[in-house]
C-alpha cells in the first residue's frame, strides 16, 4: 500500500502563467500521487481554472508540468455552453469518444453516474445542466483514465444535485481507484472528499491535508476579501 | 437534355460537399466564414482572367493563402474567427471587384456552371467526392472539436491541426462551388441546406443526411429550372434552398406546438 501511495503521477514545478501581461499564476509547485484526491480552492479569479487547464496543455505556461508516462486523463469542464437545439443525441455524444465505446460500455458508465439508459435517445442540448454534467463525467471515464480532472463540476447545479455529483465522484474514485484533481469552492466537499488541498490565490498559499492546513487564519487570508488579500501580498 | 447532365452531376456533388461542410460550420456557429471566404477567391479569379489561366487555380491559390493567414492570425491574436475573416475577406472582395474586368465580374459574382468544360466537370466531381470522404473520415473528431475544443483537446485531439485541415477543405469546396453559384452566393450554398437540416434534425446522423439531401435536391432542381427557363443557376438554387429553409422552419414550429 505504501508503495502505491508513493507513486507520483504528476509533478508541477515553478509554474508561471501570464495572460496579456497580467500574472495569473506565480511559482506554483506541487505533486500528486496515485489514488490521491487533490482539491484546488481559492476565491474567484485566483487562477484555479487556469491551473487546471495548464495541467492538460490547454494554456501556455513557463515551468514544468510532468505527468508520469502513459497516464490517461479524463477532463470535465466547468460548464459546456451548448445550444438547446444542437443536433446531437446523448448516445451520439458518447460515440464521439475516440475509444469507440460499445453499447455495453456506455450502459456501464451511465450506471456509474446513476442515469437511466432512456437518456441516450435525448438531445444533448435538451437535458438539464445537472444531467449534462453527469454525462460529461461518464464520458470522461469511457477511456478508462488513471486520473480525472474536474473544474468545479457543480457550478451551475442546485445543492441537492451538487451533493449527488460529489457522492458519485467519491464512489468513482474509490471503486475505480482513480486519482482525482478537482477545483471546488465548497469547503464541505473539500473536508469530506479531498485527501490534499491546494489553496490558490495567484500563488500557492497552502498545501496539505485539509484539516491540517485549512486554519481560520489561512481561510481568512484566502477568502477574507480584497483587504486581506492586499495585506497578504504586501507581506511578501 | 444531354448537355444538362454534366452540370447537373457537378452541381449535385458540389452541393453535397458544401452542405456537409456547412453542417460543421453551423455546429461551431461560424456560419459567415463561408460567405467571407468566397470573397477572397474573387481577386484570384480576377487575376486568372487578366493573365488568362484557369480561374479555379486562381481561386484555390488565394483561398489557401488566406486560410493559412487566418489560421495564423487566430492563434497569434485573441480575435475571433468571424472578426478576422470579416475584415480580411471583404477587403479581398473590394480588390477583386477592382481588378476583375467588368464583363467577367458578373460571372465571377454569380457563377455559371454551364461554362465548365468536360474535364473541369469531371475534376469537380472527383474533388467533391474526395472532400466528402475526407469530411466523413474526420467527422467525429470535428464534431467534438466544434462543440467543445477543450474536451477534444483533453482526449488528445490536435484541435489546431484539425481546424486547419477543416479550413483547407472549406477553401477547396469554396473554389469548387464558386463556379456554380458565384462569389456572392457561395456562403448560401454552404449554409442554407445545413441551417434547414438543423431545424428538423435531432441527431447528428439526421442532421448530416438532411443537409446533404437538401443541398442535392436544390442543386439539381436549380440546374433543371435554370435550363428550362434560361435563368442563372446560382440564384435559382438559392431561392429553392430558401424555400426548403422556410418549410423546415414551419415543420419545427409545428413540432413545438404539438
Amino acid at each position: 500500500m505504501d508503495i502505491v501511495r508513493s507513486m507520483k503521477i504528476l509533478e508541477v514545478k515553478n509554474l508561471n502563467i501570464s495572460i496579456a501581461g497580467t500574472i495569473i499564476l506565480e511559482n506554483i509547485n506541487f505533486s500528486v500521487e496515485k489514488g490521491e484526491v487533490l482539491a484546488i480552492i481559492g476565491p474567484n479569479g485566483a487562477g484555479k481554472t487556469v491551473l487546471l487547464k495548464s495541467l492538460i496543455g490547454l494554456m501556455n505556461y513557463s515551468g514544468s508540468v510532468t505527468w508520469s508516462q502513459g497516464i490517461k486523463r479524463g477532463y470535465v469542464p466547468q460548464r459546456m455552453d451548448i445550444e438547446t437545439d444542437v443536433p446531437l443525441t446523448v448516445k451520439e455524444f458518447f460515440h464521439l469518444h475516440e475509444s469507440a465505446p460499445s453499447d455495453k460500455k456506455i450502459i456501464e458508465v451511465l450506471g456509474y453516474v446513476q442515469l437511466d439508459t432512456k437518456i441516450l435517445a435525448s438531445g444533448f442540448g435538451e437535458i438539464s445542466v445537472g444531467q449534462r454534467q453527469r454525462i460529461l463525467v461518464a464520458w470522461s471515464v469511457l477511456g478508462s483514465p488513471d486520473v480525472l480532472l474536474f473544474d468545479e463540476p457543480t457550478a451551475d447545479i442546485d445543492v441537492a444535485g451538487q451533493e449527488s455529483i460529489y457522492n458519485m465522484l467519491y464512489h468513482l474514485q474509490t471503486n475505480l481507484g482513480l486519482t482525482v484533481i478537482l477545483v471546488s469552492h465548497d469547503l464541505n466537499v473539500v473536508y469530506r472528499h479531498a485527501s490534499t488541498v491546494l489553496c490558490l490565490n495567484r500563488q500557492n498559499l497552502c498545501l496539505g491535508a485539509p484539516r491540517e492546513v485549512l486554519t481560520p487564519e489561512q481561510l481568512l487570508s484566502l477568502y477574507g476579501g480584497e483587504k486581506a488579500f492586499f495585506e497578504h501580498k504586501h507581506k511578501h | 437534355m444531354n448537355e444538362m447532365i454534366l452540370p447537373l452531376l457537378v452541381a449535385a456533388f458540389v452541393a453535397a460537399c458544401a452542405s456537409l461542410l456547412g453542417s460543421f460550420a453551423i455546429l461551431k456557429k461560424m456560419a459567415l466564414v463561408g460567405d467571407a471566404m468566397s470573397h477572397v477567391a474573387l481577386p484570384g479569379m480576377g487575376l486568372a482572367v487578366l493573365f488568362k489561366f484557369n480561374p479555379f487555380i486562381g481561386a484555390v491559390a488565394f483561398l489557401i493563402i488566406s486560410v493559412i493567414g487566418i489560421w495564423v492570425v487566430e492563434y497569434k491574436t485573441s480575435l475571433s474567427l468571424d472578426t478576422i475573416v470579416g475584415v480580411f475577406f471583404t477587403t479581398s472582395l473590394a480588390i477583386g471587384a477592382l481588378i476583375t474586368p467588368n464583363q467577367d465580374l458578373l460571372e465571377a459574382l454569380f457563377g455559371n456552371i454551364t461554362e465548365l468544360s468536360a474535364l473541369e466537370s469531371v475534376i469537380s466531381i472527383c474533388l467533391s467526392v474526395f472532400l466528402i470522404f475526407a469530411l466523413f473520415y474526420i467527422h467525429k473528431k470535428l464534431t467534438l472539436c466544434m462543440i467543445s475544443a477543450e474536451i477534444a483537446h483533453s482526449v488528445g485531439i490536435q484541435t489546431r491541426k484539425l481546424e486547419f485541415f477543416y479550413l483547407l477543405i472549406f477553401a477547396l469546396a469554396v473554389a469548387l462551388g464558386i463556379r456554380f453559384v458565384g462569389a456572392l452566393l457561395m456562403g448560401s450554398l454552404v449554409i442554407i441546406p445545413a441551417a434547414s437540416a438543423k431545424n428538423i434534425a435531432k441527431s447528428l446522423r439526421a442532421f448530416l443526411t438532411w443537409s446533404m439531401i437538401f443541398g442535392v435536391i436544390a442543386a439539381t432542381l436549380g440546374i433543371y429550372i435554370s435550363y428550362s427557363r434560361k435563368l442563372a443557376p446560382g440564384p435559382v438554387f438559392i431561392l429553392i434552398s430558401s424555400f426548403f429553409f422556410i418549410a423546415s422552419l414551419v415543420i419545427m414550429q409545428l413540432r413545438k406546438t404539438r
